[in-house]
């Protein structure tokens, strides 16, 4: 018995519990003003798409011990580049461009990460401004709209597999991150590399290809949210993104994995990322102000934040 | 004579103009086991993990099965049936026991290669009951083991996987006496398979016990080798201190 509860970790719960807390709270004390609503709910999980599949690339990328910083600044690139493209060319080849854009920004991080051996902090760092500047000079800071209807329905308001497209995209790639994550070698890499990366290089893990990787990973998914954006507005501006990075870092330590690396959850970062979303939404439906909706949030992100991450020990 | 599973030839290694080795000169043979002892800082980690593919040599060669070889990366080594317990402990600490038995080589299962983590349990307990490693599960994490089970864990990894050499780095350095008894055990057992091992251990009881050769390093240099049954602790102490 005492052995069984022993191997639970309580901490890795705490998003569980505090999203069904706040869920329930918003649920009496919002009753009124429709939170509780079929059509709120699904809104909530539509406006947190593109946060939620970023949140599912930062595991991969604190897993391994780095940090992406630059995801927001891809998000713009992304939607922007898919949206001149599609100026002139269908929408296929645009969405091959936008997260080509992506892949190839991850490979670049990477590999100035990997084998130039720069910490992930400073190189996405620079890269996050680098790229901030370039969103805005491509495109002289206009935006530029979308008027492929296709596009608009695949990765914005419409459906896709008989479910909203938006949906649709968090559920695959929640799916496909928690299984690659959880179940394959290359996740397993991912936990040792974080965890103990000479010990890992020690063994035989090729830990520059897996950091390599998995700001890749984290790049691809910021270009794919930078789609979701730019499909549900009907276009795209170099602001896209902009304050995502925060709350995108909140909703995956919320959600259990260690900024430190070596441990961290797809499933936590979904719970988290929806808890995030979910806030959003009961704090604009109870009536405060911006700044009101910013320091409560900051607050709870913070006691989040302290009860998964409190080490006894130290 | 055979030819030795292994053989350094002329082998040295500076760090950026330091030397940590001058120069060793040294065979491993199947089935023996070749104590390297000398004092904290006498160089050998580092022709452990130069072995081990962690270091390259400055310059000299390793000869494998009578070839020369080079091993760029420690998978390389592994490749060859080398395996290391390292004197830091090579283990990832917030894994399960199983994940670290298997690290780097995951068995899988199933057309989308899923981890199979029922089968790497069920030898990791096979293993570990074994060589009588006491560990609580093999679910457990690193973390929650003493000194003596990690070891036990790291140990028993690598003879898992060794097909010809194991290099140990003072493997009972943290433990109590009945584990460092067990460990031996082990080590003994690992000569029986006809494995060559590379002990380094800062114990001469140890290194009597289980040597068949001991090579003496002394600030990079190789003093010596000896047969364990033509020498004596003494003849060794001072080779170690320089001291007569
Ligand atoms: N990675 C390294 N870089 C620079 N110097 C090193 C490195 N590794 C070991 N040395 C130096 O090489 C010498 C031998 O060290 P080591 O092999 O660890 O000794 P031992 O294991 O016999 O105590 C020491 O002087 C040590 O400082
Ligand atoms: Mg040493």
């Amino acid at each position: 018995m005492t052995s069984a509860l022993r191997g639970i970790d309580p901490s890795r719960y705490v998003v569980h519990v505090g999203f069904l807390l706040i869920f329930a709270l918003f649920a009496v004390v919002l009753k009124d003003d429709g939170f509780l609503t079929s059509t709120n709910l699904l809104n909530i999980a539509q406006q947190t798409a593109p946060v939620t599949v970023m949140a599912v690339g930062m595991v991969f990328v604190f897993t391994a011990g780095e940090i992406d910083l630059s995801i927001g600044s891809v998000v713009a690139i992304s939607a922007l580049i898919a949206a001149t493209v599609m100026r002139e060319y269908a929408w296929p080849l645009a969405v091959v461009a936008g997260l080509g854009t992506g892949i190839g920004i991850g490979l670049l991080n990477g590999a100035l990460v990997a084998y130039a051996r720069l910490p992930s902090f400073l190189v996405t760092l620079a890269t996050m401004g680098l790229l901030a500047g370039v969103a805005r000079w491509l495109t002289n800071l206009q935006s530029v709209p979308i008027t492929q209807n296709l596009f608009n329905n695949l990765f914005g308001a419409g459906r896709l597999a008989g479910i909203p497209s938006l949906v649709f995209w968090t559920v695959a790639v929640v799916g496909i991150g928690h299984f690659i994550h959880r179940e394959t070698r290359f996740g397993a890499h991912v936990h040792a590399t974080g965890d103990n990366a000479r010990a890992a290089r020690a063994i035989g893990i090729r830990i520059e290809q897996v950091r390599l990787a998995v700001l890749v990973i984290s790049a691809t998914t910021a270009a794919l949210a930078g789609l979701l954006y730019a499909g549900r507005l009907h276009g795209a501006r170099y602001t896209l993104g902009e304050t995502d990075l925060l709350t995108v870092i909140a909703a995956v330590i919320v959600g259990g994995t260690h900024l430190n690396g070596g441990i961290g959850t797809v499933t936590g970062a979904l719970i988290g990322s929806l808890l995030m979303g979910m806030l959003n939404n009961g704090l604009i439906l109870m009536g405060l102000s911006v700044s009101e909706q910013m320091m409560v949030r900051g607050l709870i992100i913070l006691a989040a934040v302290a009860l998964t991450l409190r080490e006894p020990n130290r | 004579m055979t030819t030795p599973v292994l053989a350094l030839e002329g082998v040295r290694k500076e760090f950026g103009g330091v030397v940590a080795i001058e120069r060793i000169d040294l065979e491993l043979h199947a089935g023996e086991i070749v104590a390297l002892v000398g004092d904290n800082g006498a160089g050998k980690s580092t022709l452990v993990k130069i072995i081990a593919g962690i270091h390259p040599p400055t310059s000299g060669r390793i000869m494998m099965d009578g070839s020369p070889i080079s091993f760029p990366n420690p998978r390389a080594a592994q490749e060859h049936g080398i395996q290391v317990v390292y004197q830091d402990l090579a283990l990832a600490d917030q894994q399960p026991v199983y994940m670290n038995m298997f690290l780097g080589s995951e068995l899988v299962t199933g057309p989308f290669r899923r981890l199979n983590r029922k089968r790497m349990i069920a030898e990791t307990e096979t293993l570990v009951r074994e060589l009588d490693v006491r560990i609580p599960s093999a679910k457990a994490t690193i973390r929650e083991l003493s000194g003596g089970q990690r070891q036990g864990v790291a140990i028993a990894r690598a003879t898992h996987r060794a097909r010809k050499l194991v290099l140990m780095d003072e493997p009972t350095a943290a433990l109590g006496v009945a584990e460092t008894m067990r460990v031996e055990a082990i080590i003994r057992s690992l000569k029986e398979r006809a494995l060559a091992i590379l002990l380094i251990s800062h114990s001469l009881d140890q290194v009597f016990r289980l040597a068949d050769r001991i090579c003496v390093l002394r600030h990079g240099v190789q003093i010596g080798v000896k047969r364990s049954s033509e020498t004596s602790s003494n003849e060794i102490v001072a080779m170690i201190t320089g001291l007569a």
